[in-house]
C-alpha cells in the first residue's frame, strides 16, 4: 500500500539526513561539550533505532495486513509482549537520563573553581554587557539610578564606590582559554539567556536573581552569541561574542582597558 | 425491562435549535465550527510569520491595511511579527486543540458512545459553549487595540508581559485582554469538565461497566480531569498576573528592574513562580491536546483493521497514567530558568517515565493492526498517519527530557519541531481521522474519498517537510521566537532551510482548502450515509445518522459486549454491537 | 425533576430553562437517581477545581513568603473573628433547614434556610468592614506581599460566596413561592454542600493568615 511506502521512504531519508550531519553542530571547544556529544549521540542511536523501526514496522503491517479478505486475527493482545516491551523502553529511557547526570552534574552541582576568573553578564533589552572586576579584583557596589547606557555604564557602577573604578565594562565577553570562567548572570529588566553553541551550553539571565554558570573554553576562536529567551522586540538583534583567547592576550586586553579609564 | 422516556419536546424555532441550543450534538458541532475557524485564523499567521522570517524586508501592501502602525510602509516590524507568534501559539493550543478533540467531538460523541440521552448538565453545556466564544472574541479584540496583540508568546512570561507597555508594544491593553480571555477560557473549561466528568461517571448505560467504554470515551475521561485540575491553577496565576500589572502588586516582579530608562518599584517577585505556576498547567495541556487524539486513532485503528485493541486494559492504563504523571514533569520546561537543579533531575526521570505509557500506546496500535484486515479509508490514512507522526514527535522528546541535551535545545528549533509533531500535526491528524470517521453520523452523508485521500497525502508528506527540518536548525543552535535571521553568521547557512520549510508551509496550508471543500460540499451533497457504514460496533453506529435529538428515540440500549469485537470467531459477521444480545 | 444545581451555582438568576428528563427508572442512565447523583459529582468536580485554585494561591504564598524580605505580617482586624462566627453559623442553619426538610416541617425549613442566606449576605458585609478597616490602617492590595495576599484572597473567596448566596437565595425564593418541590431536593443539597465546602475554605484561610499571615 501507498501509505506503508511513504512511510519506509520517509523514515530512510529522515534517517540518512541524520546520519549525513548536514546541518549539525559547531565543533565543541570545551570537554563539557565533548562529553555532551557524546551523549547527544548515544540518545541519537537509541532514538534513531527505536524510530527506525517503529517506522519500519508500521509501514510492513499496513502492507502486510491490506484487506486480501480472509478474517482478522482475533486477539485481546499479549501480556507477555506488554511486558517485555514496556520494560525494555523503560529501561532505556531512565538509562539516558542516568548517563546525561554527570554532564548536569558537572554544570550545576558542581562549584566553580576558586581561581576562576570571574565576570559578571548583564542582559538588557537589546544588549550585553559584560564587566570584570580590574585590577583590585572587587567588583564596585551598583546603583540602578546611575545607569547611563550611553555613557558606558550599563551595570550602573556607583561612581561613590572605589573598588567600581577600575571595573572594566566591555560589550563583548572575553575570557582566557583553558582557565575556568564563573560567569554571573543577572538582567535589569526581562528574562535573557546566554548560549554559546560551541561550549554547549545556555543559561537563562532571571531579573532579580544573580546566577552563577561557569565552564572552561579550551579553543581559541570568536564564537556568537544568541539571546536564548525571548525578551521582547529586539530579541533576534541582541547578539554579541565571546572571544576565547590565548591567556596572555588576555591578560594583555586586560591591561589596556585599565589603562584607559 | 426498559420503560419510555418521558416525552419532553423536540426544541423548537431557529434560536433553540442552532444557536442556543442544549442539545450536546449541536453544541458539540459548534465547537468545532469555532476551532475550524481558529484553525484557520492559526494557520494563516503561521504563514506569515513563515513568509516573513525568510523575506524580513519585503514590502508587502496590504500589511499595511491591516496594520498600519505594526506594518508601516507594508514591512512586517519585529513587534508585529512577534504579536502573530503569540497569538498563533495561543490560537492554536486553547481554541483548536483543547477545543475540537474535546468539546468538539467529545461532546457530540460522549454522551451518544455511553448510552445517555444527552449530558448530565444540559444548560451548563450550552452557557460552556458561548463562554468559550466569549474568550475567544475577546482574545480576537487584542488584535484591534491601541498597541496590538501582546508580543510574550503564548507563555507570557513576567517581567515581559507583566509591566506594561514600557516591554514592548501589545503589551498594554493587548496583554491585559490576553489574560482575561484565558481568565474565560478557564472557566468554560471547568464548565465542561463538569459535564464531562459527571455523565460518563453517572450516565452510563445499563452493562456499559467503564471496562467496556470505547478508549475515546475513556480518553475524554481523563482530559476532563487534566483540564478540571489544571485550568484552575492557569486561572489562578492569570489573576496574580494582572494584578501585577494593573494593580501594583509584587507576586512576579522583583526589585531592581529598570526597563527604557524607567526604574519600576516592585519588589520581591519572582519571575519563576509564574513559570511553575503556568507549567503546572501548561503540561497537562499538552496531554490534553493529545489524549482525545489518541483514543479517536485506537477507536479508528480497531475499525478498520478488523480487530479488537490490542491490549485494551493496557490501553486503559496507558491513558490513566499519562494522566497522572502529566502532572508531575512541569519543570521540564524550565531546565534553565535558574530552578534548583536538583529538581531538574527529578523532573527529568518523571518525564521519561511518561515516555513509557505512551510507547505502550504506540506498540498497541502496531499490535492491534497485526494481524488485521486493514480497509483503507480516509479515515483509517489517517489514523495511521497519526501513529507515524505521533512517533516522530514523541522521539525527539527523548532528547528534550534530558536536561543535559536541553543545555543546547532550549528555546531552539528542535523545541518548536517537537511540539509542532506531536501537537500541531499528530492531534491535527485526530481531529481529521475523526471528521471522516463521524461526518456520516453528525451529518448523514459520506465525505468524498478520493478528495479525502489527495488531501491526507499531500498533508501527510508537507507536514513532515515542514517540521522535520526544524530538527536540524535545531541542533545547528538556531534559536526560536526570531522574528528573522540576519543578525548572525551561523544562521546564514540556515536559511535555505528557513526558505523550504516556508514553502512547504504555503503549500501544505493551501492543501488545506481541500478539506474544507471537501466539509461544506459533503454536508450538501455527499452521499446518503448508512447506520453504520463503518461496521463499527460502538453504539452511536447503532441510532440513525445523524441521530433524533434524544439520540436513542426512547429506548434505553443495554451493553452486553466490550467495545472492540471484531472478527469474533464463530460470530455470524466480522463484528458484534456492544448492545447486540449477550 | 430538577433543574441541573450547577446551574444554580454558577448562573443563579434568571428564568428556569426547560428541563431535561432522563425518565425511566431502571438502568445506570435515566432516572431521577442518576440526575441526582450526576450533580453531586459534578459538584465534586467543581469543588476539585476550586480546592486547586485555592491550592495554587496558597503555594505562591508561601513561596514569596520564602523568598522576599518584605512580608509584614498583616494584622488581623477583630472583625474577621465575628465573621468567621457568622459563616459557621450560618452553615449550622442550613443543616438544622435541611433536617427540618426532610421531616417535612415546611416552615421550619423556611425559617432556617432564610437565616442562613441573611448570615451568608452579613458575612460579605463584614469582610467588606475588614477591608475598610485596613485600607483606614494604610494597608491596601500592593502596600506588601502579605497584604496583597489577604486582599487577594479573601476577595476570591467573597467571589465563591457570591454564587453560593446566588444558589441560596434561589432556593429560599423558590420555597418561599411554595414551589419547592421533592424534585428540588437535589438542588437543596447541593447548595449546602457548596456552602458547608466554602465555610471549610475559610477556615483554612483563617488559618493561614493567622499562623503564617
Amino acid at each position: 500500500m501507498l501509505l506503508g511506502a511513504i512511510v519506509w521512504v520517509l523514515a530512510v531519508v529522515i534517517c540518512y539526513f541524520f546520519l549525513g550531519h548536514y546541518w549539525w553542530f559547531p565543533p565543541p571547544i570545551s570537554e563539557h561539550g565533548q562529553a555532551y556529544d557524546t551523549q547527544f549521540m548515544a540518545t541519537l542511536w537509541v532514538t534513531g533505532i527505536i524510530f527506525f523501526l517503529a517506522q519500519v514496522a508500521l509501514g510492513y503491517v499496513i502492507i502486510r495486513f491490506r484487506d486480501k479478505g480472509g478474517t482478522a486475527k482475533y486477539s485481546h493482545g499479549n501480556n507477555t509482549l506488554e511486558t517485555v516491551w514496556t520494560s525494555a523502553t523503560a529501561i532505556l529511557f531512565i538509562g539516558l537520563v542516568l548517563a546525561g547526570t554527570r554532564i548536569w552534574a558537572s554544570v550545576h552541582f558542581a562549584e566553580a573553581p576558586a581561581d576562576a576568573v570571574r565576570v559578571e553578564v548583564l542582559g538588557k533589552q537589546f544588549a550585553w554587557s559584560f564587566r570584570y572586576a580590574g585590577p583590585d579584583g572587587k567588583f564596585g557596589r551598583t546603583d540602578l539610578k546611575q545607569i547611563n547606557d550611553q555613557g558606558g555604564n550599563p551595570f550602573g557602577i556607583d561612581e561613590k564606590d572605589p573598588a567600581g573604578k577600575d571595573d572594566i565594562t566591555s560589550a563583548s565577553l572575553k575570557v582566557p582559554a583553558g582557565k575556568p570562567i564563573l560567569l554571573i548572570l543577572k538582567s535589569r529588566d526581562v528574562i535573557h539567556n546566554f548560549f554559546v553553541r560551541e561550549l554547549r551550553l545556555k543559561q537563562d539571565l532571571v531579573p532579580g536573581m544573580e546566577i552563577p554558570f561557569h565552564f572552561q573554553a579550551d579553543k581559541i576562536g570568536v564564537y556568537e552569541v544568541p539571546c536564548s529567551e525571548l525578551c521582547g522586540l529586539g530579541h533576534h538583534q541582541m547578539r554579541t561574542t565571546m572571544e576565547v583567547m590565548a591567556e596572555a592576550d588576555f591578560e594583555k586586553w586586560k591591561q589596556e582597558q585599565a589603562a584607559q579609564k | 425491562m426498559s420503560s419510555p422516556v418521558v416525552a419532553h419536546g423536540a426544541p423548537t424555532g431557529f434560536i433553540r435549535r442552532y444557536i442556543f441550543s442544549l442539545d450536546h450534538k449541536v453544541i458539540g458541532i459548534q465547537y468545532y465550527f469555532l476551532a475550524l475557524f481558529s484553525v484557520f485564523l492559526g494557520m494563516s499567521l503561521s504563514v506569515l510569520m513563515r513568509f516573513h522570517m525568510v523575506y524580513p524586508d519585503a514590502k508587502v501592501s496590504w500589511f499595511e491595511k491591516l496594520w498600519p502602525t505594526g506594518a508601516a510602509g507594508g514591512i512586517m516590524t519585529p513587534e508585529l511579527y512577534l504579536s502573530l507568534m503569540t497569538m498563533h501559539g495561543t490560537i492554536m493550543v486553547f481554541f483548536v486543540l483543547t477545543t475540537a478533540p474535546q468539546s468538539g467531538f467529545g461532546n457530540y460523541f460522549l454522551p451518544i458512545q455511553i448510552g445517555a440521552e444527552d449530558m448530565a448538565f444540559p444548560v451548563l453545556n450550552m452557557l460552556s459553549f458561548w463562554t468559550t466564544f466569549l474568550a475567544l472574541v475577546v482574545m480576537l479584540a487584542a488584535f484591534f487595540v491601541p498597541g496590538g496583540a501582546p508580543l510574550s508568546g503564548w507563555t507570557a512570561y513576567p517581567p515581559l508581559s507583566a509591566v506594561g507597555p514600557i516591554s514592548g508594544p501589545g503589551e498594554g491593553m493587548g496583554q491585559t485582554l490576553w489574560i482575561i480571555s484565558i481568565a474565560i477560557f478557564c472557566g468554560a473549561s471547568l464548565m465542561g469538565a463538569i459535564n464531562f466528568i459527571a455523565t460518563t461517571i453517572d450516565l452510563r448505560a445499563r452493562g456499559m461497566s467503564m471496562m467496556r467504554l470505547p478508549l475515546t470515551c475513556w480518553s475524554w475521561f481523563v482530559t476532563a480531569i487534566l483540564g478540571l485540575l489544571g485550568f484552575a491553577v492557569l486561572l489562578a496565576a492569570g489573576v496574580l498576573l494582572l494584578l501585577d500589572r494593573l494593580a501594583g502588586t509584587s507576586f512576579f516582579l522583583p526589585a531592581g528592574l529598570s526597563i527604557n530608562d524607567q526604574i519600576l518599584n516592585h519588589k520581591g517577585g519572582s519571575p519563576l513562580l509564574w513559570q511553575h505556576l503556568f507549567w503546572f498547567f501548561g503540561h497537562p495541556e499538552v496531554y490534553i491536546a493529545i489524549l482525545p487524539g489518541m483514543g479517536l486513532a485506537s477507536q479508528m485503528l480497531a475499525t478498520f483493521a478488523r480487530k479488537p485493541i490490542f491490549g485494551y486494559r493496557a490501553m486503559v492504563y496507558a491513558i490513566l497514567g499519562i494522566g497522572f504523571l502529566g502532572f508531575f514533569v512541569w519543570g521540564h520546561h524550565m531546565f534553565m530558568s535558574g530552578m534548583n537543579p536538583y529538581s531538574a533531575m527529578a523532573f527529568s526521570i518523571l518525564t521519561m517515565s511518561i515516555g513509557v505509557p505512551s510507547a505502550i500506546k504506540t506498540f498497541n496500535w502496531i499490535g492491534t493492526l497485526w494481524g488485521g484486515r486493514i480497509r483503507f479509508t480516509t479515515a483509517m490514512l489517517f489514523a495511521l498517519g497519526f501513529v507515524s507522526l505521533f512517533v516522530t514527535g514523541g522521539i525527539s522528546g527523548i532528547f528534550l527530557g534530558q536536561p543535559a541535551l536541553d543545555l543546547y535545545f532550549h528555546d531552539t528549533y528542535f523545541v518548536v519541531g517537537h511540539f509542532h509533531m506531536i501537537m500541531g500535526v499528530a492531534a491535527i491528524f485526530g481531529m481529521f481521522g475523526g471528521t471522516f470517521y463521524w461526518f456520516p453520523k453528525m451529518f448523514g452523508r459520506m465525505m468524498n474519498e478520493t478528495m479525502g485521500k489527495i488531501h491526507f497525502y499531500l498533508t501527510f508528506l508537507g507536514v513532515y517537510a515542514i517540521f522535520t527540518p526544524m530538527h536540524f536548525l535545531g541542533i545547528a543552535g538556531n534559536p526560536r521566537r526570531y522574528a528573522d535571521f540576519t543578525n548572525f553568521e551561523f544562521m546564514n547557512n540556515l536559511m535555505p532551510i528557513h526558505k523550504f520549510m516556508t514553502h512547504a508551509a504555503i503549500f501544505t496550508a493551501l492543501v488545506q482548502l481541500i478539506f474544507v471543500f471537501n466539509l461544506f460540499w459533503s454536508m450538501r451533497k455527499g452521499k446518503k450515509a448508512p447506520m453504520n457504514p463503518w461496521d463499527a460496533t460502538t453504539l452511536e453506529w447503532t441510532v440513525p445518522s445523524p441521530p433524533p435529538f434524544d439520540n436513542f428515540a426512547g429506548k434505553h440500549p443495554v451493553v452486553s459486549h466490550g467495545a472492540y469485537e471484531y472478527s469474533v470467531p464463530g460470530a455470524a459477521k466480522d463484528y458484534i454491537m456492544q448492545s447486540d444480545p449477550a | 425533576m430538577a433543574r441541573s444545581a450547577t446551574t444554580d451555582i454558577i448562573g443563579g438568576r434568571g428564568a428556569p430553562p426547560p428541563t431535561r428528563d432522563f425518565g425511566g427508572d431502571d438502568g445506570d442512565s435515566g432516572g431521577r437517581g442518576a440526575s441526582r447523583r450526576a450533580s453531586f459529582t459534578g459538584l465534586l468536580v467543581l469543588l476539585a477545581a476550586s480546592v486547586m485554585f485555592f491550592a495554587a494561591f496558597t503555594s505562591a504564598f508561601f513561596v514569596r513568603r520564602g523568598m522576599s524580605n518584605d512580608w509584614v505580617e498583616t494584622p488581623l482586624p477583630r472583625i474577621l473573628w465575628v465573621n468567621t462566627g457568622v459563616l459557621v453559623a450560618s452553615s449550622l442553619a442550613l443543616e438544622l433547614a435541611r433536617r427540618a426538610l426532610r421531616s417535612g416541617r415546611r416552615a421550619a425549613f423556611n425559617r432556617y434556610w432564610t437565616g442562613a442566606t441573611v448570615l451568608g449576605a452579613l458575612f460579605l458585609c463584614g469582610q467588606y468592614l475588614a477591608w475598610r478597616q485596613l485600607n483606614a490602617a494604610g494597608i491596601y492590595l500592593a502596600t506588601n506581599p502579605s497584604s496583597s495576599f489577604f486582599f487577594l484572597l479573601t476577595c476570591v473567596h467573597a467571589v465563591h460566596l457570591v454564587g453560593g448566596i446566588s444558589a441560596l437565595g434561589y432556593i429560599d425564593v423558590q420555597a418561599l413561592l411554595l414551589r419547592l418541590g421533592p424534585g428540588k431536593r437535589t438542588a437543596v443539597d447541593v447548595s449546602a454542600y457548596f456552602w458547608h465546602f466554602l465555610d471549610a475554605i475559610w477556615i483554612y484561610l483563617m488559618a493561614l493568615f493567622f499562623f503564617w499571615g
